[in-house]
């Protein structure tokens, strides 16, 4: 650490650094490496290594245990509800940063409330809200839901940068003639894209995970999510723990290709708004 | 077009979305508190009863308080564990060499987990007979270490915290980084040049200066901690086992309003979520204006 600082202490801090390194990845590894070996050798070595390593238990489960309905139901669900979340709230937040209306400001407390509400504690009214409207065991009715989880947040995110932007470009634009909607989306929406890059993965990872409304609001094994698909797994397959990795090597995977793909996507897009 | 009709097209989709299922029913949960429920059937106001039965009615009376406890127990260990070790690692990596951002990502990676696979994952790791964590505890010669964790009643919630930690532990240090980051070094030259021992510098010099990262990592803590479900649902089941040693306000409320409610769930529930609320989000605010003024008394 610092300058005149002692041997002993600096392999101490070397030994602590890399030995928690060890800790926070090897759980991971072991997830990874008993998903490829058969249950049997989980259980008679559990500390060994694949022998011969096989797919195997990734076929099982991908079919046998509908892991691949799940899979598109979550991909369904997460998606459309980021897309529209986005949507809704690229509209929402653009009069509320650059129009002069009254109740401007009110409105936009109101949306920005819902950061700090706990949403998820109108679990029960939201439950025969969706009874009400036919929508419980219903993708459409998760993906709203999502959706709207989402609004807040974009709206926040998303204002800030459009007020970032100067306010010539739109003055020009309307002495040109142009009408608001074109100003809306040939101008402005163009110049926010990093930012809508960067709120659509911020949402993106929570209702990937989300766990509580899937619980309560879908019935059918055909309709579940991935970790509500996961936890019936669960309960199924207890001593297939081969399976049972696997099943969590796939829950956990597609995040990580995501954050691997998108992370310069994601430093490029807050960087964008930070220098302007 | 008159101007009103442009501001519908651009406010009314995500008003309509965000005010029918978010505010709305958080709206209705605070109205249900006050009915009386014969189950989806609203049966006359009842003024404060249901949140008079929840402190008195058994078994509400018994399991409100240890859930409440046990989130404090969560919360006060997650703290000292959990964000005293992300400071450490803040500190300890601020002048590291090489290897600096790969041990960063290595100590954040598990925060990308899904907390239910993370729960998952360590029941596997810890179960007593084909766990790889007992069989590598043996193997060490620790084998008196080599216990049930997740079944002994007295460990179980401890682990919980622990396994929490393991995976949030990257959070508070990239926080403390970022904050250690923003201090500038002739604040350690000159406590150094004064003759402060690193301890005393630290203590003096640096911990008063992260104030506001350790206002903000406490707030986010304690309500990340008050609301936990998914990982004490995947390690310890909806009435939080071994016999309700790991209960927490979640699980309490997910079974008092879907589970075992009976007829007067709705209500209940929805008390139980206001109080819920009141209390995290009071608790809240009260901390963030403590540390705002602890803040501006060190300008």
């Amino acid at each position: 650490m610092t300058a005149g600082r002692r041997a002993p202490g600096r392999v101490a801090v070397h030994v602590l650094l890399w030995g928690y390194a060890v800790v926070a990845l090897l759980p991971l590894v072991v997830m990874l490496l008993n998903s490829l070996r058969p249950t049997s050798e989980v259980f008679t070595a559990p500390l060994g290594l694949p022998t011969s390593p096989t797919l195997r238990s990734y076929g099982q489960v991908w079919t046998d245990a509908s892991f691949s309905t799940y899979f598109l139901n979550s991909l369904t669900v997460t998606c459309g509800a980021v897309l529209l979340g986005t949507a809704v709230s690229a509209l929402a937040a653009y009069p509320l940063a650059r129009y002069d209306f009254f109740g401007n400001r009110v409105l936009g407390a109101y949306f920005l409330a819902g950061l700090m509400l706990p949403i998820r504690l109108g679990l029960v009214p939201i439950f025969y809200l969706m009874d009400s409207m036919g929508l419980i065991d219903s993708l459409l009715g998760l993906t709203l839901l999502y959706a709207a989880s989402g609004v807040p947040f974009c709206i926040f995110v998303l204002s800030a940068f459009y007020r970032s932007l100067p306010g010539e470009l739109d003055e020009a634009a309307r002495l040109d003639g142009a009408g608001e909607f074109r100003i809306f989306g040939q101008i402005m929406l163009p110049l926010v894209r990093p930012a809508l890059a960067s709120v659509m993965l911020f949402q993106f990872v929570p209702l990937w995970h989300e766990f509580l409304y899937p619980l309560v609001l879908l019935r059918s094994d055909e309709k579940f999510t991935i970790p509500r698909g996961l936890s019936q797994f669960f309960g199924e397959y207890t001593t297939d723990w081969s399976a049972l990795f696997a099943g969590l090597v796939l829950a956990t995977a597609p995040l990580f290709v995501l954050f691997v793909l998108a992370t310069r996507q994601i430093i490029a897009g807050l960087t964008a708004g930070m220098s302007k | 077009m008159p101007r009103w009709r442009v501001l519908a097209v651009f406010l009314l989709p995500a008003f309509l979305l965000y005010s029918v299922f978010i505010i709305y029913p958080l709206v209705s949960a605070l109205d249900y508190s006050f009915f009386e429920w014969r189950g989806i059937r609203q049966a006359g106001f009842a003024g404060l009863d249901n949140y008079r039965d929840l402190l008195s009615v058994y078994p509400y009376d018994q399991q409100l308080w240890r859930a409440f406890a046990h989130n404090g127990l969560f919360f006060a260990g997650t703290m000292l564990v959990q964000n005293t070790v992300g400071l450490l690692f803040a500190v300890l990596l601020f002048r590291y060499g090489r290897g600096k951002r790969f041990l960063q990502a290595s100590f954040t990676t598990p925060y990308l987990v899904d907390p239910l696979v993370v729960g998952y994952l360590w029941s596997l790791l810890l179960n007593p007979t084909f766990g790889p964590v007992n069989a590598l505890l043996e193997a060490v010669g620790l084998d008196s270490w080599a216990l049930p964790w997740l079944g002994d009643t007295h460990t179980a919630l401890p682990i919980v915290i622990l396994v929490n930690a393991w995976q949030w532990v990257g959070f508070p240090m990239l926080l403390f980084s970022a904050a250690l980051a923003s201090i500038p070094a002739e604040y350690h030259e000159a406590a150094r040049v004064d003759g402060a021992s690193a301890w005393q510098a630290f203590r003096r010099v640096t911990l008063p200066l992260l104030t506001p990262a350790i206002g903000v990592v406490s707030v986010l803590t304690f309500i990340g901690n008050f609301n936990a479900f998914g990982l004490v649902y995947a390690m310890a089941g909806s009435t939080g086992s071994p016999a309700g040693s790991t209960d927490v306000l979640g699980l309490l409320f997910y079974r008092v309003a879907f589970v075992e409610g009976g007829v007067e769930a709705i209500g209940r529930s929805s008390a139980l979520a206001v109080l819920m609320f009141v209390f995290i989000f009071g608790v809240s605010l009260l901390a963030t204006s403590y540390f705002r003024r602890r803040e501006r008394r060190l300008v």
